[in-house]
């Protein structure tokens, strides 16, 4: 009701001062403009973050084998049998396999599914892992359905061979889309038309090899082929798991066990052995980067913000302390000012949100034209212009507080 | 009088320390975000090659076709086929063909351990484009290219590494096993961005390249690509069982340049691409009409299909940018609180004399010191941002990013400017203020 009341002059006073309450009324609307999309980007980016791989990161780690000299096929199957013996044999590693890429370090291979030959829909696109019978328990998985690979399904594959596996093991994720009724057990796929491969196994989470927004849709849709595939070109990545607690002492001993088999292969001193920690912290460096920026720009503004309110409403208390003083002359409390400045505040804070939240809209939606962000949620804008109208509130109190102290008497002196 | 102008800049300042204190942190925070993003931004956005940026362009041709190239636009690379028309139809000043490998370098010594280097494969046109220094010897020739010579440039870090920084022409480095004549090496010659390998390779600001080797023989040890290889962008890349397919593919792999020095060049060059073009559809190749580009240096960095300048830090930009507006919003609203405050000082000022003109001069003056405060405090600020910016933007391209004097004087002058702007409008107001009404009101 006194809200109400004192609006009629709150109105009147802020005609009077048109240019300094459409700064603040601007300055409002660009802040939330600006700070309501900047966390939006930040929500984006951290959701990746702190997704998990499925593995057991804090023990695993990669190690990138180029062969020199372009050897034979049949010398690199055998060359990587005798390397995956050597460091299972290794006392700290409790188990490895070769395969091609590895969760946030690339190299994978997107292939596509199809559920029947003649499929005409759009096939299902997926990960790929070359695997074997020690890939479950090198990455940590845990089987939710089915029954890992046995050795003599593990096939021998050259460079330029079709990968037509007979069984696979699937996410549960891909499961999913391929078989929303929950069938995939025992059911089988087209990775190419030559032939259908039987699904024998299901894992609960595997991330595919890259991180980057490109192929998000499909990033957790991973394939288990099981096939120890040689190239001369490509090399061959181990991946390796440690004992727990004994992962730095392995990324220095399984590099050089393998060279001491054999010298003539390459594991770059500089990038050649890789922590899945590493992979990730790289692979989300930007993602992280941004998010601090983005972090810490908004807080600059909010404080900017505030103390823009501070400085411009002190102005103002300054400036009408005569008929401040008038008022309380003629009966107002120290309250009724106090809550004269409060409500002149949330007014103008009110139109600044209003303003705002039609801006922000708008910067988001030409964002999502030209770096591919998707819709902002309203509640983000509602969160915003709540933390506004409260920053308002709470950087007008002071001056307002000031306004309250001014007595009565000041009515009949000169400013 | 800009001395006496400044004095009472002064003591104004002293009369109201927190709303100056606060106008000058605004600026500084407002110039030194946006100068942080810029550095970075410029190091990533600059232009490489400057003095002959417009004479250097990148062909397109449509390969894929309607079906499967990307939104209409022709791959960002060249086919094999495409790429062997190009270079022998001569039809630039000079044309280069670019696709980046690895190479495994193994010491004389066999107690060292191989080691690898990445390179580009380059036709012999790539030095004289793009103006490569050398310490030692040169290129190498045309004929080098039809004779799919053994022979190799190297970096000057390389060339540190193996032979201690001598002269090392003429001598022997071994690369997969096959011996290789060094014919020159380089001077520290490293563009940042490596814009001739940004559609080749994935890092066009890391990953710097050691080893320059004919084309032609890197084609012929049937070497693969180690940067992007792609035949379609919407599925999955056929077989290719040997190297004879991946030669005879519509796959995308090799980076082209042309140097076309004047307009005139250009323009024929573009109605050579589409005649080029067009004679493919003639011949049954493509089934769609010619779909040919040709960019220059800053056109094909600047593209929206691929991004050179991370995007992150494009958005930082322009998050600063807005920064920066909102802190000058800010600004332009504390400036009318102070200069109004003193309506009776500028009444008095004007009844005794002072024209409209004064008041502009002595409160601009007034602007410019505080700006000049906020530049000097954005300068600490930037400089603690360039410190910290390693762990916000990508290494490689913060590492680029340096306070230098030109990057100084624009904080400094952004700072000034921004804050006379945003004093237009409040000194316009303490202009108009009428001496009489002011005086009568104080009194």
């Amino acid at each position: 009701m006194k809200a109400t009341m004192q609006l009629h002059p709150i109105l009147a006073a802020l005609r009077r001062h048109k240019m300094a309450t459409l700064l603040i009324v601007l300055q409002i609307a660009l802040t939330l403009a600006v700070v309501s999309n900047a966390l939006f980007i930040v929500k984006t980016r951290v959701v990746h973050l702190s997704r998990p791989s499925g593995t057991d990161e804090a023990h695993l780690f990669a190690i990138d084998n180029q062969w020199i000299d372009q050897p034979e096929v049949s010398h690199i199957h055998a060359q990587m049998r005798a390397d995956l013996v050597t460091l299972r044999g290794l006392p700290d590693v409790r188990d490895a396999f070769a395969t091609q890429g590895y969760p946030f370090g690339g190299g994978g291979r997107v292939i596509r599914i199809k559920r029947r030959i003649e499929q005409t829909a759009k096939p299902q696109l997926a990960f790929t892992y070359f695997s074997d019978e020690h890939t479950l328990d090198t990455f940590g998985l845990k089987l939710v359905a089915g029954r890992n690979f046995r050795a003599d399904e593990i096939g021998s594959l050259g460079p330029n061979d079709k990968v037509v596996p007979a069984v696979i093991i699937i996410t549960r994720n891909l499961a999913h889309k391929l078989f929303p009724d929950g069938s995939a057990m025992g059911q089988r796929i087209y990775l190419r038309d030559d032939g259908p491969s039987t699904i024998i196994g299901m894992v609960d989470r595997l991330q595919g090899s890259y991180a980057g927004s490109g192929t998000r849709s499909i990033d957790e849709d991973t394939v288990l082929v099981p096939a120890l595939r040689a190239s001369p070109d490509d090399g061959v990545v181990y991946l390796v798991r440690a004992q727990a607690g004994r992962l730095a002492a392995v990324l220095q001993s399984a590099p050089a066990a393998l060279l001491a088999q054999n010298r003539m292969r390459l594991i770059s001193p500089e990038d050649g052995v890789v922590t899945l920690a590493q992979a990730r912290a790289k692979a989300y460096a930007t993602d992280r980067g941004v998010a601090i920026m983005m972090g810490a720009i908004c807080v600059l503004l909010l404080l900017a913000t505030a103390g823009g309110t501070v400085g411009l409403s002190s102005f103002w208390v300054g400036q009408r302390r005569r008929s401040i003083g008038v008022r309380r002359a003629l009966g107002a409390t120290r309250g009724d000012i106090l809550r004269y400045f409060q409500t002149e505040n949330a007014l103008i804070v009110g139109i600044g949100v209003a303003l705002g939240v039609a801006l922000g809209i708008a910067a988001n939606l030409s964002l999502m034209t030209h770096y591919e962000l998707p819709r902002m949620p309203l509640w983000l804008l509602g969160v915003g212009a709540l933390l506004l109208w409260l920053l308002g509130q709470l950087a007008v109190f002071g001056p307002a507080r000031r306004a309250a102290a001014v007595l009565p008497v000041e009515a009949t002196r000169s400013v | 009088m800009f001395a006496y102008y400044l004095d009472l800049a002064l003591r104004s300042f002293r009369r109201s320390k927190a709303l100056t204190a606060l106008v000058i942190v605004l600026m500084g925070c407002g110039v030194a975000t946006c100068m942080v993003s810029f550095a970075v931004f410029r190091a990533a956005a600059a232009d490489p090659i400057p003095w002959k940026s417009n004479q250097l362009f990148v062909p397109q041709i449509d390969n894929f076709g309607p079906a499967h190239n990307w939104k209409g636009e022709p791959p960002i690379l060249l086919s094999y086929t495409d790429a062997m028309a190009l270079l022998h139809a001569r039809q630039a000043k000079r044309q280069v063909l670019i696709y980046g490998s690895k190479w495994t370098l193994l010491p004389d010594d066999a107690r060292q351990p191989p080691f690898p280097q990445e390179g580009d494969a380059v036709s012999s046109d790539f030095f004289a484009m793009f103006d490569a220094r050398f310490r030692y010897g040169g290129g190498w020739s045309v004929h080098d290219d039809d004779q799919r010579a053994a022979v190799v440039v190297i970096s000057s870090a390389l060339n540190q590494k193996l032979f201690g920084g001598a002269d090392s022409v003429g001598r022997e480095i071994s690369l997969d096993a096959h011996v290789y004549r060094i014919v020159g090496v380089l001077d520290d010659w490293e563009p940042r961005p490596r814009f001739f390998d940004v559609a080749s390779t994935y890092y066009p600001f890391d990953h710097p390249r050691q080893l320059y080797l004919p084309f032609s023989r890197a084609i012929d040890l049937q070497k693969a690509t180690s940067g992007q290889f792609y035949c379609s962008t919407n599925t999955v890349d056929p077989d290719l069982p040997d190297w004879s397919s991946v030669l005879h593919s519509e796959c995308a792999w090799i980076a082209a340049w042309v140097e076309l020095p004047t307009r005139t060049d250009a323009a024929r060059y573009r109605d050579w691409l589409r005649n080029y073009a067009a004679e493919q559809q003639r011949l049954g190749r493509f089934a769609w009409p010619p779909n040919v580009r040709l960019s220059d240096v800053m056109q094909w960095l600047h593209q929206d299909n691929f991004y050179v300048i991370p995007k992150a830090s494009e958005l930082s930009m322009i998050v600063s940018v807005s920064f920066l507006l909102i802190c000058l919003v800010n600004v332009i609203g504390l400036m009318l609180a102070r200069f109004m405050r003193r309506a009776p000082e500028i009444g008095v000022r004007r009844a005794l004399g002072a024209s409209r003109g004064v008041i502009y001069r002595q409160f601009l003056t007034e602007a410019a010191a505080i700006g000049l405060a906020g530049g000097v405090l954005g300068l600490l600020l930037t400089a603690l941002g360039m410190a910290g910016i390693g762990k916000v933007f990508e290494p490689e391209i913060a590492r680029q990013a340096r306070l230098d004097a030109s990057l100084f004087l624009l904080t400094v002058l952004v700072a000034v400017l921004a804050t006379l702007i945003a004093a237009l409008y409040p000194t316009w107001r303490a202009a108009q203020v009428q001496p009489a009404w002011q005086l009568k009101s104080n009194g």
